[in-house]
């Protein structure tokens, strides 16, 4: 049972999941957070740094992971990394042909011009989701993501560095 | 050494020095695909971007798919995101074999309780830059908060926004043609 629905969830991310990235965490979030109670909100952000420290992008680090924990065993894993490509493949496949022939179709343009802002606001749930309790127990959590943000915002400091620098902080401060 | 085996040592090279994923790896896909092997002319790259950027799914992947598609069609796809795919796959059931009792320890607890709010501020940064990106105006501003508060406080699945945006930008392109028109 819990094979399909990691089949189902991961299939609705591959296919629903527009923007890369941190525009896919809301949806991410909303599923194994929200919906299917998977992993709390704090494990979720626990595994958005551990995808930020090792290679590869966010969606397959997120099914992996998942698909291990919630099954214990490496089939999960497959199972919910196969789900979240394939959507892509047969997607990708069929229109990028299409496409190629009506780039210039004004409804596709109008189609993702109505898109952008909708990523931009499901970028930022990402984050308001992720604003809780647990994750800002005290003052010294809201003065690590200022610095964070500032960091990040004002240099081109890898997020790497960003992460490894607030482990110290963490082991130092608590 | 078999087209095949190039492809998916390559982009096994690429999932496996490609930190962050999305747009990291766009440079090192170019450097591996254009410049060294010629796989892909560089406009036809930048076309295959456009494309995977646009479609659902994981950029990567996306990318993968094409390039692989390309070169030896729907096997090359398959070989291609494999190599993608696996290193994290491997990495990532690692760590998930043995973090579970990693967790507990304090140590990396106090770490860990460093890091998450570092994560959030990681992701505030990415909504300031889009909207630039997206070129959001005064206008158009509440349609990102009306997104997130929809999704924040009220539950509503991201994927129904994403079709209400797909959905308005159609609606919104023929409001503005009749209004041409008249």
């Amino acid at each position: 049972m819990i094979y399909f629905q990691l089949l189902w969830v991961y299939l609705k991310i591959g296919l629903f999941g527009f923007g890369g990235g941190y525009a896919m965490l809301s949806l991410i979030q909303h599923e194994v957070v929200e919906k299917y109670g998977w992993l709390s909100s704090q494990e979720f952000t626990d595994i958005v740094a551990l995808s930020q420290m090792t290679p590869g992008p966010i969606g397959i680090n997120s099914a992996t992971y998942i698909g291990y924990v919630t099954t214990g065993s490496i089939w999960g894993s497959v199972v919910s990394t196969v789900a979240v490509c394939l959507p892509s493949f047969v997607i990708v496949l069929l229109t990028s042909r299409f496409l190629v022939k009506h780039q210039e179709s004004v409804y596709i343009k109008s189609i993702f011009a109505g898109l952008r802002p909708i990523v931009v606001g499901l970028i930022a749930s990402a984050a308001l989701l992720l604003m809780t309790g647990e994750n800002f127990a005290d003052w010294k959590a809201v003065v690590i993501a200022a610095v964070a943000l500032a960091v990040v915002r004002k240099t081109k400091v890898h997020p790497i560095w960003i992460i490894v620098a607030a482990g110290v902080t963490g082991l130092l401060v608590y | 050494m078999g087209l095949y085996w190039k492809l998916f040592l390559s982009f096994f090279k690429i999932g496996l020095f490609t930190f962050g994923g999305g747009w990291a790896m766009v440079p090192i896909i170019e450097r591996e695909v254009v410049d060294k092997y010629g796989w892909v002319e560089r406009s036809e790259f930048i076309d295959s971007l456009a494309i995977s950027q646009s479609l659902p799914g994981i950029l990567a992947v996306n990318i993968s798919i094409i390039v692989g598609n390309k070169l030896k069609g729907v096997g090359g796809s398959v070989v291609a995101t494999l190599g993608t795919v696996l290193p994290s796959f491997i990495i990532i059931l690692l760590i998930a074999v043995y973090f579970t009792t990693i967790n507990t320890n304090p140590i990396v607890e106090r770490i860990f309780k460093g890091i998450r709010p570092a994560v959030v501020a990681l992701i505030v940064a990415p909504v300031l830059t889009t909207a630039k990106a997206s070129h959001i105006t005064l206008k158009t501003v509440w349609i990102p908060f009306l997104a997130a508060l929809l999704i924040w406080q009220f539950g509503v699945s991201p994927i129904f926004l994403i079709l209400a945006g797909a959905l308005g930008g159609i609606v919104y392109y023929k409001y503005i043609e009749n209004r041409m028109k008249k």
